[in-house]
């Protein structure tokens, strides 16, 4: 075993070959981590970039919004965002999961050359440009865009409907710029499944529902919590689909963090958003981990 | 585990009677109601909205939703537009650099990791080096921000190449770190039992073989530095326009066709590059941005 584990290197790179690229990662992704804890305690300066002198005014101003009168209530504003990009991001997990799961088992299902086609259909949106593919939902949702005249072409409405700068078209675009995400590592499951398993679940009677839900469902889970993760934490963070769709009126965390550090010059403020974004998404990672490994002892 | 697959290798062996229900058991089960209509609704809202965007870059009017007819104008208009020649040739320069960079980064991290269990130093180290891929992009373009600023570096677009860089590195580093796993260790062993020297086994047995991982991961590295927007717009200064800061300044203010043309230039462009990337590979880049593996 040891034999074989000789590295193609033959060894005499040993460690070094890692040092540049550790050093590159370590210097420019883990220090401004660091950087932007270091950066919330800090106070604003007048444009933009910080004052250095200790301050917890950004986080205050997370909880906390001064009245006229001096006094200090909740910041309603900054829950508001807080939940609206929770309560998107889960939305757009399970709606990913939902629309995932049966596709994946679908094209898993099908033959070598026709499954390849559909994968690499599913690939190529996942590997093109991110901001194309929102504007074009644009052209959709617009007041006279498509889908409000297929709409009135129906019947169904008499006036355009305003679906663009809402909730809706900002969970339309997640869902629509994420579900590759999902499908992937949901579809690598599903093709792992041994189909003898499902057999035997039929040979010993089980329903069909049984089955899914005791065999499949179980032995697939790993995907559906890596692709889980994988849509969740950018949803979480999204930008340009609460920025386009969203019209600036429904913000999400990440849209607001990119105010603070723009138009808004509060960069302590923006610093500490980010560490409360920070938190959530470690938080996630966390208990997905765990639950991979309860599974793995069951 | 091995009960359950000891009842299911019974379940195979063909028996009087049994085969014929198998088959149908496995039949109806590929036929679970409605995967089939999910499937097909997918690929529609999947490739609607780019149909949609391809087939109004031919439109005749200015606006994008009224036809008017057939024509090529739009990309001649855009084909003659000076700023987004300035905001290609950007784009193609930050991209070109960040993947040579990162590539070369990422080939001897790889030859590292590949000889290390999973388990050990090697997993953590690769955990290190694939943060890029966790953290929401905005994260990363506000901490690239907040360095740039502490230490005074004001290097143009340079900023931007070096930002990139970090980014692609996971990307480059996955496909010569998968083909690398799957490499027959018994070839480069053979290579020393014929007294080849390090350099020789490296340079004669292992590259050739590692190529196709090597253009793949830098295909990857260059398509995700080539859309990257975020990072881009945080950390790029004035001059520092590239293709989707210009995208986004037009979607902001003035939705025409030639929007269209553009972004149906962009998507044919990262279609080009992924479709030779899964051809290098025989497919086998799925398992890059399945990412679970």
């Amino acid at each position: 075993m040891t034999a074989a584990r000789i590295s193609p290197d033959g060894g005499w790179l040993r460690g070094a070959g890692l040092y540049p690229a550790l050093g590159v990662v370590g210097f420019f992704l883990l220090v401004p981590l660091a950087l932007i804890l270091v950066y919330s305690f800090l106070g604003k300066g007048d444009y933009g970039g910080v004052v250095w002198s200790f301050s917890t005014a950004a986080y205050e101003k997370i909880l906390f919004v001064k009245k006229l009168d001096g006094s200090k209530m909740l910041n309603w504003a900054f829950f508001t965002v807080l939940f609206r990009s929770v309560m998107l991001a889960l939305a757009t997990t399970v709606l990913c999961l939902l629309i995932a799961f049966p596709a994946a088992f679908f094209i898993s299902r099908q033959r070598a050359f026709v499954k390849g086609v559909l994968l690499l259909l599913i690939m190529f949106p996942f590997w093109s440009n991110l901001l194309v593919r929102t504007s074009s939902w644009i052209i959709l949702l617009r007041d006279h865009g498509l889908v409000n005249k297929a709409l009135m072409w129906l019947g169904l409405t008499d006036a355009p409907l305003a679906l663009l700068y809402t909730d809706g078209a900002v969970l339309i675009g997640l869902v629509y710029v994420y579900i590759p995400f999902m499908i992937l590592p949901v579809f690598t499951s599903v093709e792992r499944l041994d189909k003898r398993l499902i057999e035997a679940a039929f040979d010993l009677y089980a329903s069909r529902m049984q089955t899914l839900r005791r065999v499949i469902l179980p032995l697939t889970m790993p995907g559906m919590v890596a692709g889980s993760i994988l849509v969740f934490i950018p949803s979480l963070g999204a930008f340009i689909t609460p920025d386009l769709l969203g019209g600036g009126r429904k913000l999400m965390l990440g849209s607001l963090i990119q105010l603070q550090f723009t138009t808004a010059r509060d960069w302590p403020h923006g610093a500490a958003i980010s560490i409360v974004l920070l938190v959530l998404v470690v938080t996630t990672l966390v208990l997905a981990a765990r639950r991979g490994t309860s599974a793995k002892a069951r | 585990m091995t009960h359950a697959q000891s009842l299911a290798m019974n379940a195979a062996i063909p028996q009087s009677g049994s085969k014929r229900r198998a088959r149908t058991a496995d039949q109806s089960l590929n036929r679970f109601a409605g995967f089939g209509t999910i499937t097909v609704l997918l690929f529609a809202f999947l490739y609607l909205p780019i149909v949609i965007l391809v087939v109004f870059s031919f439109n005749a009017s200015n606006t994008i939703s009224v036809w008017e007819g057939f024509t090529f104008k739009w990309y001649w208009i855009a084909a003659q537009n000076t700023d987004l020649h300035k905001a290609a040739l950007n784009t193609l320069l930050i991209g070109g650099v960040a993947t040579v960079v990162s590539v070369l980064l990422a080939i001897p991290a790889a030859l590292v990791l590949s000889g290390r269990a999973e388990t050990g130093s090697g997993g953590k180290y690769l955990l290190i080096l694939s943060l890029p891929l966790m953290l929401p992009e905005i994260m990363i373009a506000i901490a690239t921000l907040i360095l740039f600023t502490t230490i005074g570096l004001n290097l143009g677009i340079g900023n931007v190449m070096i930002a990139h860089t970090v980014f692609c590195l996971p990307f480059a580093l996955m496909p010569i770190l998968a083909r690398l796993r799957g490499m027959d260790h018994r070839l480069s062993e053979a290579a020393y039992d014929l007294y080849a020297s390090r350099w020789q086994c490296f340079r004669l047995v292992v590259l050739p073989l590692l190529a196709p991982g090597i253009v793949t991961g830098a295909m990857l590295a260059f398509i995700v530095s080539f859309d990257n927007f975020i990072i881009t717009l945080m950390v790029s200064g004035a001059g520092g326009t590239t293709l989707p800061l210009y995208i986004y300044g037009l979607v902001k203010t003035q939705m025409t066709p030639e929007l269209n043309a553009i972004s149906t230039g962009v998507l044919l462009l990262s279609l080009a590059l992924l479709s030779t990337a899964f051809v290098l590979t025989k497919g086998r880049i799925l398992g890059v941005s399945g990412m679970s593996e």
